[in-house]
């Protein structure tokens, strides 16, 4: 248990990985500080969070396509328990690839949750981190921002611009002694995909991946595709020949 | 591709293919899955006219839960712990959780090995809240405790006229009464109040011993029932004539200041698929009691101190069980007869298994207490009730469940609807004579395939 976290924040709290990777941390007393859009939805969560052993709970609704809200939400889940031990970022949005290639106000959108807004979120924490020289800042992509794809290039460039920021700020917090953790989920069934039909042997349950991640942490990696497989997929994926990989409908 | 989202939309609607436990029947259901109890209380608010029954997690063995070409709401989505009172054992949480998380989360011990324990658990725990409330279902404890609905001290309901309704002993008691049993046809279970138990330690000690025909039983019984607060008895139901009703008892108690960890949030091991042929036949059946019957030994008698996952919670070992009687899927039967004609009537029943030669591995017997169900039609009543499951052999099953429906209701006897598949409207109206009753406190949009085979809600009904 020495290993584990005692204060956690977590930005997007509510999509599923980030509910089971908070449950999988509550006993013990860990602390938590929590941000989200939907107020009712984090309230839900922090008593549940209390109930399954948590010290002490925090909450702040916000609304992460704000950019102008991530200076002051950072320093807020920054200082609710003097400094972290883990920041995870969890938030982002599956577009609809068809409707946002006809529509730049939702590309811009989708763009901006899932690359600028935890770019520069990640940006602000670096700071603060490298200031206390340890901790963890976990960010989930997607195996989708290895290599661009007709089907959802919106959201795998945004994805795979985040997985080079990220990769930079890595490089930058190096010498500080603080990890940078690159999560790379393939198919999760949550909310994100409920549309979908979520069965088939690729698809993982939120509690894999959480568990995934806490490893990953414990282990101090760089980067995580999780379930593991999809290291394997990713990396023959991105080996295919342009000219091959062009005739595909992926 | 990746996970998460910030959508706070109530639910999403999809067609989804369930079945029973038993796996008689597999079908299509439009299926809504609410996300937080407002989402589900939306939801009842649009339900129209006779489309839609909640599902927990699906552990019912016929088709309570099931509701083909029109709404399933599935409830795994409130899966939210609210507040525990670690002083007094108050447990309040969202209808959705499972009864393993519970478990998990609560259920540790203390220095001293005491700790809280959940008063009341069937034989699976994975299983959902509202799933335990609206079957009433009951344990290896029920001589002494009573059913799950013993212990809740209150509930939310959502209606389909948009209420949201509390209803306990005192507030709203009709409807409580009825939602206690009440198999997901008065509503939405949001959440639940339950009253957890102060044990004096967390493990168990459990005593295993053979007998070698019926009498015995009710012998071991009655000698068991002060000092045993858990009991049941398994029955080898092809041995016939002198045999007839031997078996193995099982008794189990806690035992003071030693401790037990909780049981794992999901089995390690699972059958990944359903093979093309039943693993369960008279071949596989007759050699299996042959060896259960004979697994104490000489001595006939076993007894340990540990935890108590494998007394209340056998078939949790190994996840999907069920898929292991192939396509065909099986049925289970349970009834409960009073206890003056438990005797003889139990008799009658093996007996009629036994020359069917229609074995079954899960034969269980066990004496219901006095202690009355808040529930309407809550299946637990005074008496003895038997339980087994047999492979679907078409016909020749539907006709030996008929008969043995018919021995029980002339016992004065029921079914138990949550292991059902196969029992006729009268039995089920002559088995529960508060159902005219119930039937005031239904909710209009309400309706199950079960319901629906027991005229309940009429075929023409439904829009
Ligand atoms: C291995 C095994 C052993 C078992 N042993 C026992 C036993 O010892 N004793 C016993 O009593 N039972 C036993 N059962 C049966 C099981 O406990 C019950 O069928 C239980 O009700 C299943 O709960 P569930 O959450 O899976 O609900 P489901 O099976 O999905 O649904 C059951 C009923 O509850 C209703 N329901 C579910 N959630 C809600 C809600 N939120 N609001 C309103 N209605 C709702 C449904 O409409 C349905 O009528 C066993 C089952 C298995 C598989």
């Amino acid at each position: 248990m020495s290993t584990s976290p005692r204060r956690i924040a977590i930005f997007g709290a509510t999509s599923d990985i980030a509910v089971a990777f908070a449950r999988a941390h509550a006993a013990g007393g860990t602390r938590f500080a929590l941000s989200a859009r939907d107020g009712a939805a984090l309230d839900r969560l922090a008593q549940d969070l209390k109930v399954r052993g948590a010290g002490e709970v925090t909450v702040r609704t916000v609304d992460f396509a704000d950019l102008s809200q991530l200076p002051a939400i950072a320093e807020a889940m920054w200082g609710a328990f003097g400094g972290l031990d883990v920041a995870l970022i969890a938030y982002g949005s599956l577009p609809d690839q068809a409707k946002a290639c006809l529509d730049p106000a939702l590309a811009e959108e989708a763009l901006r949750l899932n690359f600028t807004s935890p770019a520069l979120l990640v940006n602000t924490l670096a700071g603060y981190f490298e200031a206390a020289r340890a901790g963890t800042i976990a960010v989930i992509t997607s195996v989708a921002g290895d290599r661009g794809r007709q089907s959802n290039y919106v959201y795998g460039g945004a994805k795979g611009g985040l997985q080079t920021f990220l990769d930079g700020v890595r490089h930058r917090l190096h010498a500080s002694g603080v990890t940078v953790l690159d999560i790379r989920p393939g198919f999760v069934a949550t909310k994100m995909t409920q549309h979908l039909p979520q069965t088939g042997p690729l698809w993982a349950q939120p509690d894999k991946v959480a568990s995934d991640i806490s490893a990953a942490i414990a282990k101090r990696r760089a980067v995580l595709y999780t379930p593991w497989f999809w290291w394997v997929i990713m990396t023959i994926v991105c080996a295919l020949p342009r000219a091959v990989f062009h005739r595909s409908k992926l | 591709m990746s996970g998460s989202d910030m959508s706070a939309s109530p639910a999403a609607s999809r067609t989804r293919l369930y079945g029973s436990w038993g796996n008689i029947l597999r079908a299509e259901h439009e299926t809504l899955a609410p996300r937080s109890v407002d989402g589900a209380r939306e939801i009842a608010a649009r339900l129209p006219a006779h489309s839609a029954i909640a599902r927990g997690n699906g552990r019912s063995y016929g088709d309570v839960a099931l509701n083909p070409g029109r709404t399933l709401v599935d409830m795994l989505g409130l899966d939210h712990f609210i507040a525990f009172d670690a002083t007094t054992g108050r447990l309040r949480c969202e209808a959705g959780i499972l009864l393993s998380d519970i478990l998990a989360v609560l259920s540790r011990p203390d220095r001293d090995g005491s700790g809280w324990l959940l008063p009341v658990m069937p034989g699976t725990r994975f299983i959902t809240v509202g799933g335990a409330i609206a079957n009433d279902v009951h344990g290896k404890n029920a001589h002494g405790l009573g059913s799950f609905g013993c212990h809740v001290v209150d509930l939310e309901l959502a209606r389909s006229d948009g209420r949201r309704l509390v209803c306990s002993p005192e507030e709203n008691p009709d409807l409580f009464a009825a939602t206690i049993g009440g198999l997901g046809l008065t509503g939405l279970i949001l959440t639940a109040t339950l009253q957890l138990r102060r044990v004096p330690g967390l493990a168990l000690e459990a005593e295993d011993i053979a007998f070698d025909r019926l009498e015995d039983f009710f012998t071991l019984d009655a000698e068991s029932a002060q000092a045993w607060e858990y009991t049941a008895a398994w029955i080898d139901c092809l041995a016939g004539g002198e045999a007839l009703g031997r078996g193995i008892y099982m008794r189990a108690r806690h035992a003071p200041g030693v401790g037990a960890p909780p049981p794992a949030r999901a089995p390690s091991r699972s059958v990944p698929l359903t093979p093309p042929l039943s693993g369960v036949n008279g071949l596989s059946v007759r050699a299996f009691n042959a060896l259960y019957w004979r697994k104490l030994g000489s001595k006939r008698r076993k007894s340990h101190v540990g935890s108590y996952e494998k007394v209340f919670f056998p078939l949790d070992a190994i996840g999907h069980w069920n898929r292991l009687y192939g396509p065909a899927g099986f049925y289970q039967f349970q009834a409960v007869v009073p206890p003056e004609h438990a005797e003889p009537v139990t008799r009658e029943l093996l007996a009629e298994i036994s020359s069917a030669r229609q074995g079954s591995m899960l034969v269980v017997l066990k004496r219901f207490g006095d202690i009355v169900s808040p529930g309407l039609i809550s299946f637990p009543m005074p008496g003895i009730t038997l339980a087994l499951d047999f492979p679907n052999l078409g016909d020749a099953t539907r006709k030996l469940l008929a008969r043995l429906e018919r021995i029980v209701v002339a016992a004065g006897g029921r079914i138990y609807p949550a292991k059902d598949f196969s029992m006729s409207r009268e039995s089920f109206a002559k088995g529960y004579p508060a159902l005219q009753d119930f039937l005031r406190h239904r909710d209009p949009a309400m309706s199950s395939a079960f319901a629906r085979r027991m005229g309940i809600v009429e075929e023409e009904d439904a829009s």
